[in-house]
């Protein structure tokens, strides 16, 4: 397992992938922090869709992450692509044949790669929320934003929900993109598909049919880290996450294992 | 049939089908161990579907074999033993050439230190950095060939491996090839280039529609051809006259590029240069050949 992981990573750390995708990371992440404390006052509000996000509710211990935690969804939808390229693109490479060649056990392979994918997105996670509280503590002072709590025990104890929630909503994200990758073998098509799915057809669907986004994967995944706009609880997107999670998971896994490699 | 300790390859009933069609026919083979062993077929024959089941890339669909020993059903038993070029090479177009051999390396558990010393007998050492995407044909050929040979392994098997590569780099081939059975290395080579597999492999299978044409020694294959008495005279007019002489011995001949050729075995070319001689001909040359390898997959191959 080591060894595939190790051997995923030489391919991850490639500079024009993870310093790309690092890049990325900083810049959206950067923005929506920056964004969050220097509209504050304006009409047009301040965070995700136009919420107003106050000056007292930033003063509140969890204050330092909201703009971390608004990050998630970006996050996710960055990890998606990785997660479906980095799969996708080894049947379109044609280099599937050459890993199974020299490990041949395909699930433990798959287990090794997803593992390498998902210690990426961690990486991305931490980048973010390192850029974000920066911003967020250097921006606090400058925009008049009280920050007593944000330094005691009870946010630090915040901090590590709120960093596993955002880990746990990136790496579902990813794991869709990996499913698909996997079923379409063909990046383009599988990233394309995802993100149409995620961001138009779902949010369409539920702005206009009552009731329906609690069984959506994309609302489920981005409900975890922050609960805005959204008619279920922390609970139920929890484990509508899961069992998305749990269908994806068996489905990658038996599309991996059952199926020829004839490119 | 060997016993499967003494094959490196051995198939039997071996079945790939899609929908309605078998790629591969319930074909049977053996590559002895320590051979050169030439996989032969027009496009489409199922060379490499056959190539895919020997590595567990394709499920075959009925039949059972064993590579090295171990059955085709565990190629994690066999693989670590085992490097394949597989139609055509392919890496990752964003990484150098070291770096796309550390992945597999990284991946088989291999040494590393072995990278740079495939890398220089390929003759890609001074090119070792350079993106992949960056390298010619030939050079991208040349890295397959590397990364096949990263396991140090029992059994090489390539698809086409001289698929791009300019004269020097064919003879290059062919040299390691023989080196590498020189050390008891199992080969299984697959090519178009029946001029290269005639003159590097000691056994062959050939392939075609899915089945097994012919499989064993290759010396054994031509010597079973007819051979050729092939006749040259300084003036073109008397070809006819040595056609009519040939037949009139039952022998059967036809005029190819200015010579006659007939099908017969080395004791006719005496009574055939007396009978010319006697007929008042000079004959300019006169030699006897075997069928090469490529007139002999044609005449098998063939419909007619």
């Amino acid at each position: 397992m080591i060894r595939i992981f190790k051997s995923e990573w030489r391919k991850l750390r490639r500079p024009t992938l993870f310093l790309g995708t690092m890049a990325a990371v900083i810049g959206l992440t950067g923005l929506i922090s920056s964004l969050l404390f220097l509209l504050l006052d304006s009409e047009r509000g301040n965070g995700r869709e136009g919420m107003m996000i106050t000056r007292e509710t930033l003063a509140l211990p969890n204050g330092l992450y909201v703009g971390f935690a608004n990050s998630a969804g970006l996050l996710g939808v960055i990890a998606l692509c990785v997660f479906a390229a980095q799969t996708a693109i080894e049947y379109t490479n044609g280099t599937l044949r050459n890993l199974l060649v020299r490990e041949p056990r395909r699930l433990l392979l798959l287990a090794g790669k997803y593992l390498a994918m998902v210690s990426f997105a961690l990486v991305t996670v931490c980048f973010s929320a390192v850029v974000s509280i920066s911003i967020s503590a250097s921006l606090a002072n400058f925009k008049g934003v009280s920050t007593e709590q944000w330094y005691t025990s009870a946010a630090l104890s915040l901090f590590g929900s709120t960093f596993g929630n955002v880990f746990l909503s990136v790496i579902s994200y990813g794991t869709v993109g990996m499913t698909l990758g996997l079923l379409l073998r063909s990046p383009i098509s599988s990233i394309s598909i995802a993100l149409a799915w995620i961001l138009v057809i779902e949010n369409i669907l539920s702005a206009t049919v009552n009731g329906i986004s609690k069984w959506m994967p994309g609302q489920l995944m981005s409900a975890i880290p922050v609960q805005f706009g959204v008619d279920f609880s922390y609970s139920w997107a929890l484990a509508g996450t899961a069992i998305y999670l749990v269908i994806f998971s068996i489905t990658a896994a038996t599309l991996f294992k059952r199926r020829d490699v004839v490119n | 049939m060997l016993n499967s300790q003494n094959a490196a390859i051995s198939v039997l009933d071996l079945t790939k089908r899609y929908g309605e069609r078998n790629a591969v026919d319930h074909i049977s083979f053996e590559v002895p161990r320590g051979t050169i062993c030439g996989f032969v077929g027009p496009n489409g024959a199922g060379k490499t579907t056959t190539i895919r089941m020997l590595l567990g890339l394709v499920k075959p669909t009925t039949g059972v074999g064993t590579v090295l020993g171990e059955p085709l059903t565990h190629p994690e038993r066999f693989l670590g033993k085992v490097g394949a070029l597989i139609e055509g090479p392919a890496f990752y177009p964003a990484l150098s050439g070291r770096e796309n051999l550390k992945v597999l390396a990284t991946l088989g558990d291999f040494p590393h230190d072995r990278v740079d010393q495939l890398l220089d007998q390929v003759g890609l050492l001074d090119r070792a950095t350079s993106k992949f995407k960056t390298y010619s044909l030939g050079m991208k050929q040349r890295l397959g060939i590397a990364a096949a040979l990263l396991p140090s392994p029992e059994l090489l098997i390539l698809d086409e491996p001289t698929n791009g590569l300019d004269p020097a780099g064919i003879q290059e081939v062919r040299e390691l090839l023989g080196h590498l059975a020189g050390y008891g290395l199992t080969v299984l080579v697959s090519s178009h280039l029946l001029s290269e597999i005639e003159a590097i492999a000691d056994d062959l299978v050939m392939l075609r529609d899915g089945k097994v044409l012919f499989s064993g020694q290759t010396k054994a294959l031509l010597a079973a051809q007819q051979p050729t008495v092939i006749a040259s005279t300084t003036n073109q007019r008397d070809l006819a006259r040595l056609i009519e002489i040939a037949t009139n011995t039952g022998h059967q001949a036809q005029i190819v590029n200015e010579s006659v050729h007939i099908v017969a075995d080395a004791t006719f070319a005496t009574s055939f240069n007396r009978a010319a001689f006697e007929a008042g001909i000079i004959l300019s040359s006169l030699v006897t050949a075997l069928p090469t390898l490529e007139e002999t997959f044609f005449e098998l191959t063939s419909d007619n």
